[in-house]
């Protein structure tokens, strides 16, 4: 092994990564107390009553970010799952297993959110529209993951195994992401747009920004403390 | 301060949203913690 790649997969290693995992865990967390206090005031009491929809639109606060962070927290975890069948670093699975419960979260409070936000709007709680039901996949597929990780015992099979889903269910992303295009559906377009200008007020935007951000610091925080009791588990194991 | 917490008229869905939101986020916190507590103490 080169001395580049030893550098590469220095944080590879449980051990190395324990106390990192640890530091960043304690920063992330204060950061997304800080950031969803600030989000939820500019969310709850800056941000301007929506001409159209009144004050139930303020459900953007938490829906939008939610969505995102259960799509970006899916391709994470697909991502470590790769890596781990590519290297067969114990650590990678471990980083994808402490992704999917917080996944399955944010994708139960984004379709939790966007159905109370669904009956006053649309006048029904769900509908069987692309975007409800790719996200609604996307909630399976994290279940599915995690069930299969549990249902074999020795770690490695598991982990690779899980991996195999983790990276064929990745292909609901894009389809979740551009459902609003590719079908003519009920769900409204995205919210930004990172090639056209804001179509909303700028401190509604800054809001769900500084939400996505915490929700954002709030998954790290959360995901890092997982790996770590994995790490303490795996040393547990080790001693016997 | 009522008001506001009316969210006119559209009260059930906002802060069902809100707080079920913050209860799921809560336990999810609870659950590791009461996790690394048991892994940490001999």
């Amino acid at each position: 092994m080169t001395a580049r790649s030893l550098h590469l997969f220095w944080f590879s290693s449980p051990h190395t990564f324990f106390p990192l995992a640890g530091t960043l865990a304690r920063v992330c967390a204060v950061a997304a107390a800080v950031l969803c206090a600030a989000g939820l005031y500019v969310g709850l009491f800056v941000a301007p009553t929506d001409a159209q929809q009144g004050e139930a639109y303020r459900i953007i606060f938490i829906h939008v970010p939610a969505a995102w962070m259960s799509m970006f927290l899916y391709v994470v975890m697909a991502f470590w799952a790769a890596m781990g069948l590519a290297f067969n670093t114990r650590l990678s699975g471990m980083m994808a297993s402490a992704l999917a419960p917080t996944g399955a979260l944010f994708t139960f409070i984004a379709l939790w959110t966007g159905s109370l936000w669904g009956k006053p709007t649309w006048g029904a709680w769900w509908v069987w529209d692309a975007r409800l039901t790719s996200e609604l996949i996307l909630l399976f597929l994290y279940f599915g993951f995690m069930a299969l990780k549990a249902s074999i015992e020795e770690p490695r099979r598991a982990d690779r195994a899980s991996a195999v889903l983790a990276i064929v269910g990745v292909v609901n992303v894009p389809i979740i992401y551009y459902s609003v295009k590719w079908w003519n559906t009920l769900h409204q377009g995205a919210s930004v747009s990172l090639t056209k200008a804001p179509s909303m007020a700028a401190t509604m935007l800054v809001g769900m920004l500084l939400m996505a951000l915490g929700f954002w610091a709030y998954s790290i925080a959360v995901a890092l403390t997982r790996v770590r009791c994995s790490i303490r588990e795996m040393r547990r194991q080790e001693e016997r | 301060m009522s008001e506001f917490l009316a969210m006119g008229g559209y009260a059930f869905y906002v802060w069902g949203s809100y707080g079920v939101t913050f209860v799921l986020l809560a336990i999810e916190v609870i659950v590791l913690l009461k996790r690394v507590k048991r892994e940490t103490s001999p």
